[in-house]
């Protein structure tokens, strides 16, 4: 239904809306073309676009073994530690949000307002400075560790939304026949419902990776961390600062590494909704975004909906 | 105890990353706005381009967007803005770059507001022999907007954060000035801590007045 | 399938990975090309990796440059082979804390001498006299001097002290663009967007002695300030006279001439003499 949704705007055109229509197409392929042409012919006009420039990336293996794809299992390697440990730190938080003891409630929210109220920039300046004065980690592990931390501070926030969400979407009936055989509280959340709920969470956390991805990138610009932004840097060093062919080449891969993670997480949720032996109850992959306002609940006392 | 931020212009970093705030909501409203329109018109190629605007535009990190738009545009194709200090241009810069980077988001907000509105509604309109942007300015968008306030306002909300990222292109803003102080000061935790504060300061009221307006606005249906 | 087991699994494979990862995998991940154990033979050396002529790592996973020439004639005549030599990246930032912590045995990158670092590490040398230069476009003759630069765009990499220089001494009605790396600089200068890179003269000779970049770009040759770049070694370590041993020697047998025409030369880089070891040019 999503899909048609549009075309109930308007009518199937006529003669004249199919005039007009071309018309509209023809002026929007004009200024299309316009901004390509003229964006094709500036970088010509600097010299942008020589061979020289973009042959390294299409007739040399080796920039990409020696400096894309380390970077790359860099910024892989980062995003999926964030994830792995945010995930069960907003579990615990998020199960906290739905506790029956007030205090718990109130101390769980403040947290998850907190860092979702600070950018994940900051967050990963601060681990940064703090590594380097109070531990003894390596410099030249410090800036991942310090992006990671700045990572999973903000996104155990989010995901403890995400988990709570995903355990009230539920059906009620679920908690009620674990009560009905006599399972307490704790085993109620770790046996049937959070079991459930991550199945439900799949898409939202998936997504979720594509946020994380991104924001491996600001470990590169301001950080040090050699992840795929910052390999422009030593790869450009090499082909004459050939700068604008290197940052498109890893805009490109980032945008097919997302896109890939983005496709998975439509296709998980279209299967979870489908699923026929599971409750079919998903918390979708825009969830993320959509979920909660800052601010929302400030208030110990909005812990349950 | 906090002598250490003399010299420091505290509070004009924090103006700029206000700055940077407003000025690409606004840009990013309308674009965002016009995107969706897009998105949801009978032409074929408007669609195909808001769609793939949106698909690439989400996918690459904020990071790359930003010094794309000093190194690409400006280092390359020469686009200053009608600017001619870098300061200027740096600035105007990251309000395009942040622009065009939240507005795939404000573009998917409105296009799912536009999916609440109740189809009843849309027939009726184009059975008075509305055209299709009549549909959309008159009977739509009104209503599609006063059902996103609250999904608008987590992109204000995300949009207030990533203004840090102009850092990148050294705009003088609240995370420049921070990681200058951290280097240049031994008070880490402090000097965080009121960059925590000052963000929270921003951040929290925007969302409570926002979630505010966005109960008092919704349809009831 | 069974959405109960399913999901515990998920929590259990999620708990065994951090474990695993945290232990073991953050260690190797960053770092693969290091080896940590040192072994007999092996000599850790940092230097820098994005620095043509000075330190580069190339596509093919070797490293040229001046530096790397000099750090690997100390490690021969300190009893390495080439091939024992781990080369470690050391980043501007991150130098003192490297000899500090013994991540490295030496490091040979671009690293001038002065008093705050003294404090931390000891300085081998100097074996480089280079100074704070402006790399223009060669068809550039409107900056002959350097209160030339006034009302002119410059770019330098974010936090340098050779930008600070330039606005706080030299032309303070310059504008400055600052970057994190010089090939961003670069890419202004060749567009006409900048029109000078500012930074030490050896480095900026490096980048313009590139085959891509031949008759686009020259010095300006103001010397501007005084750098002597030193061998950084731990506090109160032996290595010191035996580098500086090393260097003399480096000099007399005239590899040290060799290793500055072979990387410098194509710029037409006007280079000091070899310095004195211990002979610091204020």
């Amino acid at each position: 239904m999503k899909k048609d949704r549009p075309t109930v705007l308007y009518d199937v055109p006529g003669p004249r809306a199919r005039r007009r229509n071309l018309l509209w197409t023809l002026l929007f392929l004009v200024a299309l073309a316009a901004v390509v042409w003229w964006v094709v012919v500036s970088l010509a006009d600097k010299n942008q676009l020589e061979w020289a420039k973009w042959a390294p990336f299409f007739t040399d293996a080796r920039v990409w073994e020696t400096y894309l794809l380390p970077a790359l299992k860099n910024t892989v390697i980062a995003a999926a530690l964030a994830m792995v440990i945010a995930l069960p730190l907003g579990a615990l938080l998020g199960i906290f949000r739905l506790s029956d003891h007030r205090w718990l409630r109130g101390a769980a929210g403040t947290v998850v307002e907190f860092f979702r109220a600070i950018p994940v920039l900051i967050l990963m300046l601060f681990a940064n400075a703090a590594y380097s004065e109070f531990t003894d980690i390596s410099p030249d592990i410090r800036p991942m560790y310090a992006v990671v931390t700045g990572l999973v501070l903000y996104n155990a926030s989010v995901l403890a939304e995400v988990v709570r969400a995903g355990i009230l979407s539920l059906p009620s009936g679920q908690t009620d026949a674990a009560k009905a055989i006599g399972m307490r509280k704790g085993q109620t959340m770790s046996y049937v419902l959070l079991p459930q709920a991550v199945t439900a969470m799949l898409p939202a956390l998936v997504s979720q990776l594509v946020v994380i991805v991104k924001d491996t990138a600001l470990g590169g610009a301001m950080l040090g961390f050699s992840e795929l932004l910052a390999s422009v840097r030593p790869m450009s060093a090499n082909y004459g600062a050939n700068t604008i062919a290197c940052f498109t080449v890893v805009a490109v891969i980032f945008v097919v590494l997302n896109f890939a993670l983005t496709t998975f997480a439509s296709w998980l949720e279209g299967r979870l909704r489908r699923g026929k032996k599971s409750t079919g109850a998903v918390v979708g992959a825009g969830a993320v975004e959509e979920l909660a306002t800052p601010g929302e609940h400030m208030g110990p006392a909005d812990g349950t909906k | 105890m906090f002598d250490f931020l003399q010299g420091y212009n505290l509070l004009g970093a924090f103006w700029v990353t206000v700055q940077l705030t407003v000025y690409s909501a606004i840009g990013s409203l309308i674009w965002g706005t016009l995107l969706a329109a897009m998105r949801v018109s009978p032409v074929p190629l408007m669609r195909g381009f808001g769609t793939a605007y949106v698909n690439i535009v989400r996918n690459i990190p904020l990071t790359v967007i930003i010094v794309f738009t000093s190194l690409g545009l400006f280092q390359t194709l020469g686009v200053s803005l009608g600017a001619d200090r870098f300061t200027t241009i740096n600035f105007r810069l990251a309000i395009l770059g942040l622009t065009a980077y939240t507005s795939a988001f404000v573009c998917e907000a409105v296009r799912s507001g536009i999916n609440t509105v109740p189809l009843g509604q849309v027939e009726a309109a184009r059975a008075i022999g509305l055209s299709f942007p009549q549909v959309l300015r008159i009977i739509v968008l009104p209503q599609a907007f006063r059902s996103v306030v609250g999904p608008l306002a987590n992109v204000l909300i995300a949009l207030t954060k990533n203004t840090t990222v102009a850092a990148a292109i050294g705009v003088a803003e609240a995370a420049l000035l921070m990681r200058e102080m951290i280097e240049n000061e031994a008070q880490l935790i402090l000097i965080s801590t009121i960059f925590a504060f000052g963000f929270i300061c921003l951040t929290l009221p925007t969302g409570l007045f926002l979630g505010w307006v966005a109960k008092k606005v919704a349809v009831k249906r | 399938m069974n959405v109960h087991r399913t999901g515990r699994t998920t929590v259990a494979v999620a708990a065994a990975v951090v474990l695993s990862f945290t232990s073991a995998g953050l260690a190797s991940g960053a770092s693969a090309d290091v080896s940590r154990d040192h072994g007999e033979d092996e000599i850790t050396v940092g230097i820098k990796y994005d620095q043509p002529g000075i330190g580069l790592k190339t596509p093919d996973g070797t490293y040229t440059g001046f530096d790397v020439d000099v750090a690997t004639y100390i490690a021969k005549e300190l009893g390495h082979e080439p091939g024992d030599i781990v080369w470690k990246e050391a980043k501007s930032a991150d130098r003192e804390t490297l000899l500090q912590r013994g991540d490295v045995d030496f490091i040979a990158a671009s690293y001038s001498i002065n008093d705050k670092r003294a404090e931390k590490v000891d300085f081998a040398g100097p074996y480089l006299l280079a100074h704070q230069d402006v790399l223009i476009r060669a068809d550039d003759d409107s900056i002959k001097q350097p209160s030339d630069l006034n009302n002119k765009k410059l770019c330098s990499v974010t936090g340098s002290t050779s930008a600070q220089n330039v606005k706080d001494k030299i032309a303070p009605d310059a504008q400055l663009q600052e970057y994190g790396g010089y090939s961003e600089c670069l890419t202004g200068l060749e567009n006409g967007v900048i029109d000078a890179v500012t930074t030490d003269d050896s480095i900026l000779a490096g980048y313009a002695s590139q085959a891509e970049f031949k008759d686009k770009f020259k010095l300006g040759g103001f010397k501007m300030s005084n750098e002597n770049y030193g061998i950084g070694v731990q506090k109160g370590s032996d290595l010191k006279a035996k580098i500086n041993t090393a260097l003399e020697k480096m000099v007399a047998d005239g590899s040290w001439d060799a290793a500055v025409k072979k990387n410098f030369g194509p710029a037409g880089y006007q280079n000091e003499p070899a310095p004195k070891i211990g002979v610091i040019v204020q």
